[in-house]
């Protein structure tokens, strides 16, 4: 059929030609989709303002033959006001659209687990109900989760031994008892892998308890263990405060 | 025996493809443009194709940035900040020197200018660093400045970076006020979409009495 129709959330946008754009979406049926968008960069585009990223969109595609072309948008939640008043946000919202993107490589295959925690971590991020940098931290564990790369903090990740176990090894995938423990991995407190494991599990009330110091230990982590098994650093994660 | 499709590559060699070659690596232009070009450019009057090239070498070897503003000049400072006309108390700030132009335009603006060289944008790894910011803040010290216009580009990366200047420049006594969102002059409302009409409706302004 060469006209869909589909929910998506944008991921990027790349300038095309003179006033084109392509335009890189996280569909709801598709997956990860590509589509030209004429005209948009004109301050008389009728559609310009629905394809920014982060924005959540009805969009309907006719597909081309090497790329589909976009024909028409409307709003469903337009997440990019919030998200991008607030420097904060905006940092923190960049580096879940650009793991989404890394995560959902291949083009066109359905990614809708994806598809549903990347649309509720920006609409969590735009409600400001946590900290960014919580709700970033979450994504990241979770997005890694559904990839295949789920982080245990409690039992070993070697041997299964049952913790709370005070080691944290990223290539080894998490928690590490002292038997397993291999050179050079973290000594995080027993409050931080709780803070951890309360971020994969989604318990907003005990990360929100937590003290400043164990968050940016927290994160520290959750960044490389998500840059170790991205293969690839995230451009846009040195950037969040 | 297969048959390979010809390209525009296959055929052509030497100057002629180095010529296009050339010309497909500006921006805007593809293979076909990039042909049509070089075979304008062999039809010409030598002449005329030297005063291209002249022109092009000319630009790329004068053409620099302003000390002050970052705004393309030919001398240490561009026109516009060299000019003792204009008003010194407001400063707009651009992401381009292609903004300079279309502001200037409107010839409603007699401040100065800054370009930052771009806007923020995390995933292309352009953060606060990588532009102009320190230089706008170390002008903003003298207090001579009143007003800075945040005028970046009203899409995501323009307003993410409008929203880190004024957060940066709360720390210095100085007006800060951003450019208006709304509908162009000249449309019909029923096709505004609703970004855009939200945004008017925000910045709507006071009339009459």
């Amino acid at each position: 059929m060469p006209v869909a129709r589909d929910e998506a959330i944008v991921l990027r946008t790349n300038k095309l030609g003179e006033a084109d754009r392509i335009v890189t979406m996280l569909t709801h049926r598709r997956g990860k989709t590509r589509a030209v968008a004429k005209g948009v960069r004109r301050t008389a585009s009728r559609y310009g303002a629905r394809l920014e990223p982060f924005m959540h969109i009805d969009v309907q595609t006719f597909q081309g033959r090497t790329l589909d072309t976009v024909t028409q948008v409307e709003t469903i939640d337009a997440l990019a006001r919030p998200i991008c008043d607030d420097y904060d946000l905006y940092t923190a919202g960049t580096t879940m659209l650009e793991t989404a993107s890394r995560i959902v490589a291949a083009e066109d295959e359905p990614a809708v687990q994806q598809y549903w925690l990347l649309l509720g971590g920006l609409k969590t991020l735009a409600g400001k109900a946590h900290t960014p940098r919580a709700v970033l931290d979450s994504y990241l564990l979770r997005s890694l989760a559904i990839a295949g790369y789920a982080p245990t903090f409690t039992e070993c990740a070697r041997c299964g031994a049952p913790g709370p176990h005070q080691a944290f090894s990223a290539p080894w995938g998490g928690a590490v008892c002292p038997q397993c423990r291999p050179p050079g991995a973290a000594a995080p407190s027993i409050e931080v892998m709780l803070l951890l494991a309360a971020l994969l599990t989604g318990d907003w009330a005990t990360v929100d308890q937590a003290i400043v110091r164990d968050q940016r230990e927290a994160s520290g982590l959750v960044a490389a263990f998500s840059q170790y098994h991205l293969e690839r650093s995230l451009r846009s994660l040195p950037m969040v405060e | 025996m297969s048959t390979k499709p010809t390209t525009i590559k296959d055929v052509y060699e030497g100057a002629v493809q180095d010529l296009i070659d050339e010309l497909g690596r500006l921006p805007g232009v593809g293979p076909k443009s990039a042909q049509r070009i070089a075979f304008h450019i062999l039809d010409a009057d030598p002449a005329d194709v030297q005063r291209l090239a002249t022109a092009l070498v000319e630009a790329k070897a004068r053409v620099r940035f302003c000390d002050v503003c970052g705004n393309v000049a030919q001398a240490e400072t561009c026109q516009i900040c060299a000019d003792p006309r204009r008003i010194d108390t407001v400063i707009c700030v651009v992401e381009e020197s292609k903004d300079v132009v279309a502001i200037e335009r409107t010839r409603e603006f007699r401040g100065k200018y800054h370009v930052l060289g771009g806007a923020i944008n995390p995933i292309d790894g352009i953060g606060p660093s990588d532009l102009r910011i320190r230089e706008l803040m170390a002008r903003l010290q003298d207090g001579v400045v009143q007003e800075v216009i945040l005028a970046t580009d009203p899409n995501v990366e323009g307003e993410a970076t409008a929203a880190y200047l004024a957060r940066m420049l709360t720390a210095i006594e100085v007006k800060i006020t951003r450019l208006a969102s709304g509908l162009p002059v000249g449309g019909d409302l029923e096709f505004a979409d609703e970004v855009t009409l939200g945004r008017a409706f925000e910045g709507r302004t006071l009339i009459g009495s």
